[in-house]
């Protein structure tokens, strides 16, 4: 408990950093939900029990893309290694190198003060500053 | 492709590269607005709207016994600056040149970045965006022409808010001359003026250029709205054997939704 998804001193860090970090963390959350879930289910015998637990997994599959789409809309890089892994038939290992070779192309650039090669739509990804300042 | 027809320029992936990275070294210093207010998007270059929830109250209807009301909504605003380069100059890039003329882009991105402060701090009435300064039903608080008295100006601002119900943490967009001041300024005994006005504020205190004065605003969330449609980019208009023209674009629109939620600080009458 308390404040330990900064790896950090949370005081040393803009607002943008913090709000990443808490969204890594609620994904890594709604991902332990998901596995402990997959687990009740393989052992549970119960219909119903199994029906209840069943619906509740996919609030956990709900949160977790919720939180993952946020993370990608974040990082252009992360995002374009995602679209080239995400939803493609074949080989995931094949596509999740190709995706990174093409985005090492572009350049890296996903941290704040480093510059990008364009963003996803475009931008220079630049966004909320929110909190920094002297 | 974009709009931004980034791909029909004569510009190699390493100039882009170039191109991009003084685009924001120039453009980040001086954004102050997305310092203090919240952020919303980028929701994309097809935004044209936001939603404001309300309707006109002319009954517009040519219909007897029909009742029609126009929605309201706010527009977004597309500001673009154009900048040219030099093809000679992005060819020096090319091969490793780190001396690269972007004066036409710098003017640029300071332009875009003092219609954004000045839109957001103190309105933009063509565009219909109310600035913060321009709707804080507070009467400005006006400051000494010396500045010795700028920490009181910051912290009757903030008793002003904490009166109005307004809670923290706060900060203040400064303009370029009070910000200069702040910096420069030691009060007796030596301690920084920025120093002083940081524990007053428990807020960031950010440079402005664009804005008049200072203004102190609650940075809780929930007051002011910048919404982003496209945010900043640099797209490519057209180009002949010399120059390529480019430019630096962006939409958005700016809402207060607590006004009392700011106060502004003011140059005494005569004094800059």
């Amino acid at each position: 408990m308390g404040f330990d998804q900064y790896h950090e001193p949370p005081q040393e860090l803009p607002e943008h950093a913090r709000t990443f970090a808490r969204l890594c963390a609620s994904l890594t959350e709604e991902a332990e939900a998901i596995g402990w879930y997959q687990q009740r289910l393989a052992i549970e015998r119960d219909p119903e029990a199994r029906a209840v637990m069943s619906d509740a997994v996919g609030e956990e599959y709900k949160h977790f893309s919720m939180d993952l789409e946020f993370l990608l809309r974040r990082t252009p890089k992360w995002r374009e290694i995602a679209r080239g892994v995400l939803f493609q038939p074949g080989d995931i290992v094949e596509h999740g190198e190709a995706a990174e070779a093409e985005a090492d192309e572009g350049g890296d650039g996903d941290e704040r003060g480093a510059p990008p090669d364009a963003a996803a739509d475009g931008s220079l990804g630049i966004g909320s500053l929110r909190g920094e300042g002297l | 492709m974009s709009h931004l027809l980034r791909e029909h320029a004569p510009i190699t992936q390493a100039g882009w590269k170039l191109i991009d990275e003084e685009a924001r070294a120039r453009l980040l210093p001086g954004l102050a607005a997305r310092r203090l207010v919240d952020f919303s998007g980028p929701h994309g270059w097809e935004l044209s709207a936001t939603n404001l929830g309300r309707v006109e109250r002319a009954n517009v209807s040519e219909q007897k016994g029909v009742e029609a009301s126009r929605r309201l909504v706010q527009p977004l605003i597309e500001l673009r600056s154009r900048f040219t380069l030099s093809r000679e100059e992005l060819r020096a890039g090319n091969r490793g040149a780190q001396d690269i003329d972007f004066e036409s882009l710098d003017a640029a991105a300071q332009g875009i970045v003092d219609a954004e402060n000045t839109a957001v701090f103190h309105a933009w009435p063509k565009a219909g965006i109310e600035g913060i300064a321009a709707v804080s039903p507070h009467e400005p608080i006006v400051r000494a022409k010396s500045f010795e008295d700028y920490p009181g100006c910051v912290a009757r601002a903030v008793e002003l808010l904490l009166r109005n119900g307004i809670a923290g943490p706060y900060g203040v967009a400064l303009g370029r001359d009070d910000y200069t001041r702040v910096v420069e300024t030691a009060e007796h005994g030596g301690y920084p003026l920025l120093e002083h006005l940081r524990k007053i504020l428990g807020g960031p205190l950010v440079w402005a250029p664009g804005v008049t004065g200072a203004v102190v605003l609650s940075t809780r969330g929930g007051d002011f709205v910048f919404e982003s449609g496209q945010d900043l980019s640099v797209g490519y208009e057209s180009h002949d054997a010399e120059v390529v023209s480019l430019y630096i674009e962006e939409s958005y629109g700016f809402r207060v939704l607590t006004p009392e939620a700011a106060v502004a600080i003011t140059a005494p009458k005569g004094g800059r």
